[in-house]
């Protein structure tokens, strides 16, 4: 292993060891941190040390992309989602209902890693390439060789990846559009926004809906207390009935 | 001489091993979630460097997809989280196990 | 012309499916009228294929359509062909010419009940399968159109199913016939096991039988048959023809099936599908003739039949059972005439029977039709005066079946009479006392029907009773019915009287049907001399007219004499006791043990164990499921790794 450092330049040196820094420090924030917003935020420092290493690797598309659509919409959505939920408060890391679950979490995760380690150093790289082309030239610019790949040989799962997109976009639309009801609804009579969340075609909570009518309230802990079925009730943490109402507060 | 892309192979099992375990231990599910980005970084990784290594770039093509595909996961994701937490009022996974058997 | 044999099936199968899809739409007489359209369809087609066959030379009187092919595996090769020859066309003729009039009968009897046209779509599938039955060009075929009627006639006599009694004949009518199908089917397979093929091969059966009798290999029923097989290929075949034919022992059905309402009855238990089993023995007549067990057993079989049937005849006060116990007689004549090697006469028999039989059933018809359903013969009486029409043909009817001279039932018993002398005295004699107690019989019910005193009117409430899913007016008085229904009666009893000129014995030029059948039996040689015959033919005549001479003498004017009409004999010789003791009992038995023992313990078990078992580990694998995600993941995280680890111990 020494020797595989031997000829390596300071600056690469340099720039691998905080780069691996930052991302194994970021990741184990994910792991670790209680509270989600710090915990995306580590994920950022993650990313960017993801990121640092593709431009040490001629990967400079990539590394801009990562940091574009990673940091900059997934993890904004992330935080977006956490804030409208307001579940940014400490999840409860002491209870676990799952005897042997860490214990056993961080055995399969040693297993993992070695597993991984061994079957690499087994099959290392053997240096035969494929006819996709070279990572990096001289005179043609990492971009343009990426291009050149993506627009020749991969067309068709370039295609096959807009499809996706669009496939998601209506998903997304579709998992998202009581939402709009509820929010479009909540401005013009906040008082019948729960009905709207909760019963919309009356499948679920109609006891919920039906109760928040009859007492004609919608803001306050009372139509929380009340509401929702008793074994949900059992199964939320104490901490959470506050956080809950505060939500609901910010909501409508 | 940049540094050999062994090294940044093992970072890569260790980020994908740190991702592994806290997707099984936390019980947010937004958190599970960032778990599973973690994971797919690793794999980006190592796939980079293999890229680098046996200078092809069908390694980089891979990634750009498994980023594409990552950014339309994590919306419809979020979409579920949400629409989860609409009915459940809760974001941890556990709730979900009154389907116990 | 001979391109129409396809049609004669293919009309009834017509009329059939109309009457099935539209049928309600087209509600109460049209209906019948299409069904009754279509068999006259039949009835034309099959004159132009025996025109067409008459214009070819003797030898040569034979015609297959072939449909397509229907099995093809391996070596057995099952078509879908109809053959004409002289016995498909003469049982087809008369087949097709007696249902057209049955038809039109039904069309006036079914009047305004409930499923009128669910009738005609029996009626003409029942047509249509024994069509099928009689044209078909190999035994397969034959068997399909076999079990067709079987299943026809048990949705016809199970025809008022919503009674009791109806319902379990056609279930008693169904099972016996199984018993046959047993027979014939195991025939089949003994034919295909020892000769590669079930086809009759056309009308060279006769040159078959002979070249078989040589030892010189022919096709079909060749001759690597050893005499045992060939006796058990003939017994198993007259096993069919028992079931479907009601001989002993398993005659009983078929007075059951009396059940069935009366055009049913004529149709299906007089003229057409009981003969189904003479046919099938004519059919390999020429194999039977180097059978000689299987003849006498036959023979005897017949013999014993007629002689039993008709004493049982004797004393049955149902109109409508007289008649078909002496429908189990009469075939019992046309089996001694097989038995005896008279082909020509049973067929002879057959085709005459089905015009008197019909007529009698269609006239018994009339009679309930007017007594508003009563069946009883003992509270009739003295109808000749309200239906001149129905007692003058019922009567001519009588007189044949009796084998009155000149009569047709004269002129064909007589042959079957003759045949059975050739063979045996013996037969011959319970033969004809047979004949004795067949004009006595037919006497006592004519007497007692349409003579003496009415003993209906002091009855008068029972004429407004009313069969279940039957409607019709109550009557004040018997009248004759309508045209639809005298006028099959009077056609059908002018054919009953002349038929007999088809094949008259005085000398072999006008024996038209011996002639037409040659092909297909033989020349016959009857070994009685010329003499001998016209004193046969005289004893015939003699004996009928003295049976019609007793009967009149004893039921002119008296309508009840217990002393005639023991209850050995109403009860059919105990024969019903019999299949109780023999058949019931022992299978209740077998079903109480099965419900007792087998079913809570066996089957119960089994059932209840595999549950357990699977309710047992289902409780015990619940546990894996708890719910949380997490533990899920766990499971493929541990999974992965031990891919890992296969992998690298791999490596």
């Amino acid at each position: 292993m020494i020797t595989m450092l031997a000829n390596v330049t300071v600056p690469d040196a340099t720039v691998f060891v905080i780069a691996s820094l930052i991302i194994i420090g970021g990741a184990l924030g994910v792991v670790l941190n209680r509270n989600p917003v710090h915990g995306a935020l580590c994920l950022v420092a993650t990313l960017f040390g993801v990121a640092l290493t593709f431009l040490e690797q001629n990967a400079d598309f990539l590394a801009a992309v990562q940091v574009i659509v990673y940091g900059g919409a997934i993890v904004v959505l992330f935080l977006f989602v956490i804030m409208l939920l307001g579940v940014d408060k400490s999840e409860g890391l002491g209870k676990e209902p799952l005897k042997l679950q860490r214990f056993l979490a961080v055995i399969v995760g040693c297993g993992l890693l070695a597993t991984i380690l061994i079957l690499a150093h087994i099959n290392w790289a053997t240096g035969a390439t494929s006819a996709s082309g070279p990572v990096s030239s001289t005179t043609t610019p990492n971009i343009n060789l990426l291009a050149n790949s993506i627009f020749t040989s991969y067309l068709l799962p370039f295609e096959a990846t807009a499809a996706l997109l669009v496939i998601a976009v209506v998903g997304a639309v579709v998992l998202a559009r009581r939402r709009t009801v509820v929010v479009s609804d909540s401005f013009e009579s906040p008082s019948d926004s729960q009905d709207v969340i909760h019963d919309p075609d009356g499948d679920s909570g109609a006891s919920d809906s039906g109760q928040d009518e009859e007492s004609g309230v919608s803001d306050s802990a009372s139509g929380t207390s009340d509401d929702g079925h008793p074994q949900i009730d059992r199964l939320f943490e104490g901490n959470e009935e506050p956080q809950d109402t505060e939500e609901e507060e910010s909501l409508t | 001489m940049s540094i050999s892309g062994n090294w940044y192979l093992v970072v890569s099992a260790i980020l994908f091993s740190i991702g592994a375990v806290g997707l099984l231990v936390r019980k947010s599910v937004l958190v599970m979630f960032m778990c599973i980005e973690l994971m797919l970084n690793a794999v980006n990784l190592a796939f980079v460097t293999y890229a680098r290594m046996l200078n092809d770039i069908a390694g980089q093509v891979v990634v750009f997809f498994v980023l594409v595909v990552a950014a339309a996961e994590v919306v419809v994701g979020l979409g579920i989280i949400v629409s989860i937490y609409r009915s459940r009022r809760g974001t941890t996974a556990d709730d979900l196990h009154i389907l116990h058997g | 012309m001979l391109h129409s044999l396809a049609l004669v099936p293919g009309f009834a199968l017509l009329g059939f499916l109309i009457v099935l899809v539209v049928g309600r739409k087209l509600g109460d007489p049209k209906a019948g009228w299409v069904g009754t359209g279509a068999i006259l369809g039949s009835f034309v087609c099959t004159l132009l294929t025996f025109f067409g066959l008459l214009s070819r030379p003797a030898s040569n009187r034979f015609y297959i359509e072939n449909l397509f092919s229907w099995i093809p595996v391996g070596s057995l090769h099952v078509n879908i062909a109809f053959l004409a020859d002289p016995l498909s066309m003469t049982m087809a003729l008369f087949v097709t010419g007696v249902s057209t009039l049955i038809h039109l009968y039904a069309i006036g009897y079914m009047r305004r009940d409930r499923d009128f046209p669910k009738f005609f779509v029996y009626f003409n599938l029942f047509v249509f399968s024994m069509l099928v039955l009689v044209l078909a060009d190999n035994f397969v075929l034959t068997f399909l159109g076999w079990e067709g009627v079987g299943a026809c006639s048990y949705f016809l006599i199970a025809y008022f199913f919503e009674k009791d009694s109806a319902a379990t004949a056609g279930k008693f009518a169904f099972i016996v016939n199984r018993i046959g199908d047993f027979g014939f089917l195991m025939a089949i397979f003994l034919i295909f096991a020892h000769t590669g093929s079930v086809t009759y091969q056309g009308a060279d059966l006769g040159a078959l039988g002979q070249s078989c009798a040589s030892g010189s290999g022919g096709h079909l029923l060749h001759c690597g048959l050893s005499s045992g097989t060939l006796e058990a290929i003939c017994l198993l075949l007259f096993l069919g023809a028992i079931g479907k034919s009601a001989q002993l022992p398993l005659s009983l059905w078929l007075a059951d099936a009396m059940e069935g309402p009366t055009p049913v009855s004529a149709l299906i238990h007089a003229a057409t599908m009981v003969t189904a089993g003479v046919f099938l023995m004519a059919r390999v007549g020429p194999l039977l003739s180097h059978a000689p067990i299987a003849q006498d057993v036959i023979a005897s079989v017949g013999v014993l039949t007629a002689f039993v049937a008709a004493t049982i005849g004797t004393s049955q006060n149902d109109i409508k059972k007289v008649l078909a116990y002496s429908t189990v007689s009469q075939l019992g004549y046309m089996f001694l005439g097989i038995g005896s090697g008279a082909y020509v006469a049973a067929i002879f028999l057959m085709v005459t029977h089905a015009f008197y039989k019909a007529l009698l059933f269609l006239g018994s018809g009339s009679v309930i039709h007017a007594m508003g359903d009563e069946q009883d013969i003992k509270k009739m009486g003295a109808l000749r005066k309200y239906m001149p029409i129905t007692s003058f043909t019922f009567i001519i009817g009588w007189l044949a079946i009796a084998g009155v001279p000149p009569f047709s039932g004269f002129w064909s018993k007589g042959d079957v009479l003759d045949g059975a002398f050739a063979k045996s005295p013996i037969l011959w004699a319970v033969g004809a006392l047979t004949a004795i107690l067949t004009a006595y019989y037919m006497g006592r019910e004519v007497y007692l029907v349409f003579f003496g005193q009415s003993r209906w009117q002091s009855r008068a409430n029972n004429l407004s009773q009313v069969e279940p899913g039957k409607n019709h007016d109550s009557h004040s008085e018997p009248h004759e019915p309508t045209w639809l229904m005298w006028l099959p009666l009077v056609i059908l009893a002018f054919f009953a009287t002349i038929a007999g000129l088809l094949n008259l014995p005085f000398t072999a030029g006008i024996g038209y049907l011996d002639r037409w059948l040659t092909p297909v039996f033989g020349t016959s040689h009857l070994a009685i001399s010329t003499s001998g015959k016209w004193l046969l033919a005289a004893g015939d005549g003699v004996l009928a007219i003295s049976g019609v001479v007793i009967a009149a003498s004893l039921w002119r004017n008296v309508w009840n004499r217990p002393k005639l009409e023991p209850k050995f004999l109403q009860d059919a010789w105990g024969l019903y006791s019999v299949y109780e003791y023999l058949v019931s009992k022992p299978a209740q038995a077998i079903a109480k043990i099965s419900n007792n023992v087998v079913e809570t313990k066996v089957i119960d078990g089994a059932v209840n164990s595999s549950a357990g078992l699977v309710g047992w580990t289902g409780l015990k694998l619940r546990k894996l499921q708890s719910g949380y995600v997490r533990n899920y993941a766990l499971g493929i995280s541990i999974g992965v790794v031990l891919v890992l680890v296969y992998m690298i111990v791999r490596a």
